[in-house]
C-alpha cells in the first residue's frame, strides 16, 4: 500500500493524455484549449517533483517553479491574445482565424 | 503511511475527475471553476510528496491569478458558447483514439522503467534532511545562489508577459474624455471666467 514515484507518474501521465484529448475535443473553443495546456503543464509539474522528492534531489522542484512561471505568462499573453481579437472579429471561433487580412 | 495512500488516492481521484470535466463541461464557467478543483488537488499532491512550497505557490498562483483571469475572460467576451460546441462528437472518436494511444505508451513507460543505477550519483542539490530546515528554506538556498540567473530570467519572462498582456489589450478611444491633468493645473482666472456688465432689462447680445 506504499506510493511510489509510478503512481505519482500514472496520475501525470492521465492528467497529460487528458489535456490532449480537450485539445481534441473542443477544437472550437480557444478558451477550453488555453485551458487544456494548462492541465498539460500541471501533469509536467507532477512529473518534476515527484521525480525530485524521489530522487532526493531539489532542483527538480526550482524548475517546476520556471515552468510555473512560463505557464502563468503563456495563460496571461494567450487571453490577452483572445480579448484582442475578439475585439476585431467578434467571435473566437478557430476556424475564423485562418482568415488572413494584410 | 495508510493515510498518506488515502489521501494519495483521494487527490490524485478528483483530480483526474475534475480534469475530466474540464474537457467535457459544456459551461465553460464550469471547466474553469473545474480547472480550479483540480489546481487544488494537484497542490495536495504536491504536499504529500513534501513540496510545500510549490504547493502553495500553486494555488496563490494558478488559482489565485490564472483561473480568476481565465473566469474574467469567459464571462466578459459574449460568446455563443453552444454554437462552438458544434462538431463535439465529431471529434470525439479521433480524439478519442489519439488519447488511449498515448496513454497506453505513458503507462508502458511508467511500467517498464528502471533508475539507471549512477543517477543517484548525479544529484546536484539533495533535499536536505536536517530537522528544522523546512522545504522553503531549502529551495531558497538553492535558487538564490547557484539558480539565481534562472530566477532573473523567470522575472523577465513575467514582466514582458507583462507588458505584453498590456500592449495587445490596451486601447485608445480618439472620442473618449480623459482627464488632462497639465491642462487643468494651467487653467488661470482669466481663461475662465469673464465679468460683463449688462445693462439692466437688455441682456447680453
Amino acid at each position: 500500500m506504499t506510493i511510489g514515484l509510478g503512481h505519482y507518474l500514472s496520475v501525470a501521465a492521465i492528467l497529460f493524455t487528458l489535456g490532449i484529448f480537450g485539445i481534441f475535443l473542443n477544437r472550437k473553443n480557444v478558451i477550453v484549449i488555453l485551458m487544456s495546456i494548462e492541465l498539460i503543464l500541471l501533469a509536467v509539474n507532477i512529473n518534476l517533483v515527484a521525480f525530485s522528492a524521489f530522487l532526493g534531489d531539489i532542483v527538480g522542484q526550482v524548475y517546476a517553479l520556471i515552468v510555473l512561471t512560463v505557464a502563468a505568462a503563456e495563460a496571461a499573453i494567450g487571453l490577452a491574445i483572445l480579448v484582442a481579437y475578439f475585439r476585431n472579429r467578434g467571435s473566437i471561433a478557430v476556424d475564423d482565424v485562418s482568415l488572413m487580412k494584410g | 503511511m495508510i493515510i498518506t495512500a488515502i489521501f494519495f488516492y483521494l487527490f490524485a481521484g478528483v483530480c483526474i475527475a475534475s480534469a475530466i470535466m474540464v474537457v467535457t463541461a459544456r459551461n465553460p464557467v464550469h471547466s474553469v471553476l473545474f480547472l480550479i478543483l483540480a489546481f487544488v488537488n494537484a497542490a495536495g499532491l504536491f504536499v504529500l510528496l513534501g513540496a510545500e512550497f510549490l504547493a502553495m505557490i500553486l494555488i496563490v498562483v494558478y488559482v489565485g491569478a490564472v483561473a480568476v483571469l481565465f473566469l474574467f475572460v469567459v464571462m466578459m467576451l459574449d460568446v455563443d458558447f453552444a454554437e462552438l460546441r458544434q462538431g463535439f462528437l465529431n471529434y470525439l472518436p479521433i480524439g478519442g483514439v489519439v488519447g488511449a494511444v498515448l496513454l497506453a505508451e505513458l503507462l508502458f513507460i511508467v511500467g517498464a522503467w528502471v533508475i539507471q543505477p549512477g543517477a543517484p550519483k548525479a544529484i546536484t542539490a539533495p533535499i536536505p534532511t536536517t530537522a528544522g530546515m523546512s522545504n522553503t528554506l531549502a529551495l531558497g538556498l538553492v535558487l538564490y545562489t547557484r539558480y539565481v540567473y534562472f530566477f532573473e530570467a523567470a522575472g523577465v519572462i513575467l514582466l514582458i508577459a507583462m507588458i505584453g498582456a498590456i500592449v495587445l489589450t490596451l486601447q485608445h478611444k480618439p472620442d473618449a474624455r480623459r482627464q488632462i491633468i497639465s491642462r487643468q493645473v494651467a487653467r488661470r482666472r482669466a481663461s475662465a471666467i469673464d465679468v460683463v456688465k449688462v445693462k439692466s432689462g437688455q441682456g447680453l447680445p
